[in-house]
């Protein structure tokens, strides 16, 4: 099969993760949008590695998840903490970082 | 021998280190040490002379080179002197009038608890003085010329308790001021032109400059002597510069520093005679000032102030001689050097007059005065006549020459020229013999002053008479002394160059004129003041009187020209400062403030917000290296 689908579906993921991010209000959503986007990002790295022929996109992709794992606890300490002072997980309630 | 010429400048240069440092220790000596000091510079004066006397006429030029002082690329400025037939007549005036009259200052200033100060003043004017003649390019030059400037300011407001002193010092600063602007620019274009600004090069390489060119320098060189020597129009400084002590007044303003701006332009006659219309600009400054001068002195009752009208219109002559080219320059500067005799010696007398007369000023307060002090009445009477021109006295000689000189110019110039000297001459008659009435011949005016006390007029310490005696005698015999065979033409003829004229009229005749103006001035002035009783106090006046004696609205003129106009300039000035250069700055500010204004509404504190900007910069990015890749 032509490995550019699996461009295709890379592109696809991401956009789906970025719409994700920008248009939902619960952090946990808004989090795992994120993921999405991150693990599109790994498709596309391994799909050129096979592309090119060579192992350094595989590797890449190996950094990207061991760096997403620590993305993930560090944010949703983040997430929980924000969720016991406000009693509520929603990005726009959390907005007092402004002029 | 020309190792000599530096030890010339540092005698007196040391002298005012050790007065001016030394402290209160000095107090009791230090005048002698700075007279001293001044006469050892007139002995150095004297050898140097003497060796230069032992050359051929073409030979007599010493230069020494002390050090360079700006090494730069193409620009080089070097400190070095050069003596040659000019600058050694003025060495042996300026030392030599300069030690007598530190000796008179002992005397005067006897009772001043600032004397060491003031013989400390004094010693630096003559370093200065020295150095602006030595000087063998016009930069060092420029040093001397700003020494002799900071020595005349010093020196007017030596008094600096009284406000009018400090006033005139003032004045007299600024005003010089406008000249050394003339002067400085003049070097600036001098250097621009020949590419140095010594002596020799620019002087030797003069005919090789554009008309144009040498005109601009003349101009400027003038309006520098304008400035220096009270030539109109920067003449003001002068009247006030009275406020000094009166040896300053003979020394500074009288027989030496303001005679600079007649030695900047003889100094400079190769320039000038490359630019005729200069020329005829020194001509028209020389002539107006003579009249102004004078009429100025005629009006005035202060004895120094009607000295220095005197003053400005005896430099005029100069000036004017000057400007007439090389019939002239010569006899300016002989008129110079018996006008630096005789002037010198009428101010230590109006100087002995007013220490006798416990520092009155006002003429019609003397009065008989010839009886009380006889050695004064002599010496300014000798000074008398030479100034005015009296047969075979020094100022017949050299005045006489200038007149000629000035119808020797020939033309409808010429004419004018000649007729200005002669009138001058004629109002220098009565002028000076008003002052000589009202001072030593008539009825005593004086009155005890408001304490009781009789003025009781005495004559002066021998440290006072001795100089005016030397005085007066160079006033009668220095002319007949340079005229006789001509010794001072065939003296100055290598430096400056000389042509005889070619006169209209007759020597005898002009000599004869002369005469008949001589005696009509001071005939008017006898029937005036002589056979009338002099009132005591001073008459209305004609108009012209009364503006003579507000020195002919000099300062009316300059406060509504130059001190309402420049006052009108700032105005509108600081009206453009405030709207225009102001008004772009507040708007560029405002600007910003209110676009920073709707800026910071982007920092909403929503998060998602922050992520729409970063995915647009980012998709941003994407295209434009997507399109840059396209193209």
């Amino acid at each position: 099969m032509n490995p550019v689908n699996y461009l295709y579906l890379s592109a696809l993921l991401f956009t789906i993760g970025a719409t994700g991010v920008l248009l939902r209000r619960n952090a946990i959503v808004v989090f795992m949008c994120v993921e999405l986007m991150l693990n599109a990002c790994n498709l596309a790295f391994v799909v050129f590695s096979r592309m090119h022929g060579n192992l350094d996109g595989q590797i890449i992709a190996f950094f990207t998840m061991v760096v997403a794992a620590a993305e993930v606890v560090v944010g949703l300490a983040i997430i929980v903490s924000l969720f016991r002072a406000r009693h509520s997980a929603s990005v726009d309630d959390a907005s007092l970082m402004k002029l | 021998m020309e190792n000599l010429i530096a030890l010339l400048v540092a005698a007196p240069l040391l002298g005012a280190a050790v007065l001016l440092v030394g402290g209160r220790r000095l107090d009791r000596a230090g005048h002698w040490l700075g007279t001293l000091l001044a006469a050892a510079s007139f002995v150095i004066g004297l050898v140097l002379f003497a060796s230069l006397l032992g050359k051929d006429a073409e030979h007599r030029t010493l230069v020494q080179h002390l050090w360079t002082w700006v090494p730069v690329e193409s620009f080089r400025a070097d400190v070095a002197f050069r003596l040659d037939q000019l600058s050694v007549t003025f060495v042996l005036l300026i030392t030599g009038v300069g030690t007598l009259i530190h000796l008179y200052s002992v005397g005067y200033m006897a009772h001043d608890e600032r004397r060491r100060r003031f013989f400390g003043y004094l010693n630096l004017f003559l370093a200065a003085m020295l150095i602006l003649v030595l000087a063998d390019n016009y930069l060092l030059l420029y040093v001397g010329w700003e020494g002799v400037g900071l020595a005349s300011y010093l020196l007017i407001g030596f008094w600096q308790h009284k406000p009018s002193a400090a006033t005139a010092a003032k004045k007299a600063f600024l005003v010089n001021r406008v000249g050394d602007i003339g002067l400085s620019i003049a070097i600036m274009l001098m250097f621009t032109t020949f590419g140095t600004f010594a002596f020799g090069p620019v002087l030797t390489s003069a005919g090789d400059a554009s008309e144009g060119r040498l005109t601009a320098i003349a101009l400027m060189l003038l309006l520098a002597a304008c400035g220096k020597s009270a030539q109109v129009p920067l003449q003001s400084w002068l009247g006030d510069a009275m406020e000094g002590p009166t040896p300053v007044s003979a020394l500074i303003h009288a027989a030496t520093m303001v005679t600079a701006g007649v030695y900047l332009i003889v100094r400079s006659a190769a320039i000038f005679n490359g630019a005729p219309d200069a020329q005829v600009a020194v001509t028209v400054v020389g002539a107006v000032t003579l009249l102004f001068g004078a009429i100025v002195g005629c009006a005035k009752d202060d004895i120094k102030k009607a000295l220095a009208g005197s003053t400005m219109s005896q430099i005029g002559y100069m000036v004017l001689a000057a400007g007439l080219g090389p019939i002239g320059y010569v006899f300016a500067i002989m008129h110079l050097v018996t006008h630096g005799f005789f002037k010198a010696g009428l101010f230590l007398g109006a100087g002995s007059v007013m220490h006798g007369m416990n520092d009155e000023v006002d003429m019609r307060k003397f009065g008989g005065l010839r009886k009380y002090m006889p050695v004064t009445f002599v010496t300014f009477g000798l000074g008398y006549l030479a100034i005015i021109g009296f047969p075979f006295l020094s100022g017949f000689y050299s005045k006489d020459a200038i007149i000629e000189a000035a119808f020797a110019k020939g033309g409808t110039q010429g004419w004018i020229l000649g007729s200005v000297t002669l009138l001058g001459a004629a109002i220098t008659a009565f002028y000076m013999t008003r002052v000589m009435l009202m001072t030593f011949f008539g009825e005593r005016r004086w009155q005890p002053d408001a304490d009781g006390h009789d003025p009781h007029p005495h004559e002066s310490p021998t440290t006072m008479t001795i100089p005016m005696i030397v005085l007066a005698i160079g006033s009668v015999g220095a002319g007949f002394f340079f005229h006789l065979g001509d010794r001072f033409v065939h003296w100055l003829e290598p430096v400056t160059g000389h042509s005889e004229g070619d006169s209209p009229v007759g020597v005898s005749v002009i000599t004869a004129a002369t005469l008949v103006c001589l005696v009509v001035g001071v005939g008017i002035a006898w029937a005036m003041y002589g056979r009338r009783a002099v009132p005591a106090v001073a008459p209305r006046g004609s108009l012209l009187t009364r503006a003579a004696r507000r020195d002919l609205l000099q300062d009316d003129f300059n406060h509504v020209v130059l001190v309402r106009g420049g006052e009108h300039l700032t105005r509108s000035l600081v009206y453009v400062d405030h709207t225009l250069v102001d008004g772009v700055v507040n708007g560029t500010a405002a600007g910003f403030g209110g676009m920073s204004g709707r800026l910071r509404r982007v920092q909403n504190g929503f998060v998602r917000s922050y992520a729409v900007s970063m995915f647009g910069g980012a998709a941003l990015l994407v295209a434009a290296t997507l399109l840059m890749r396209a193209v």
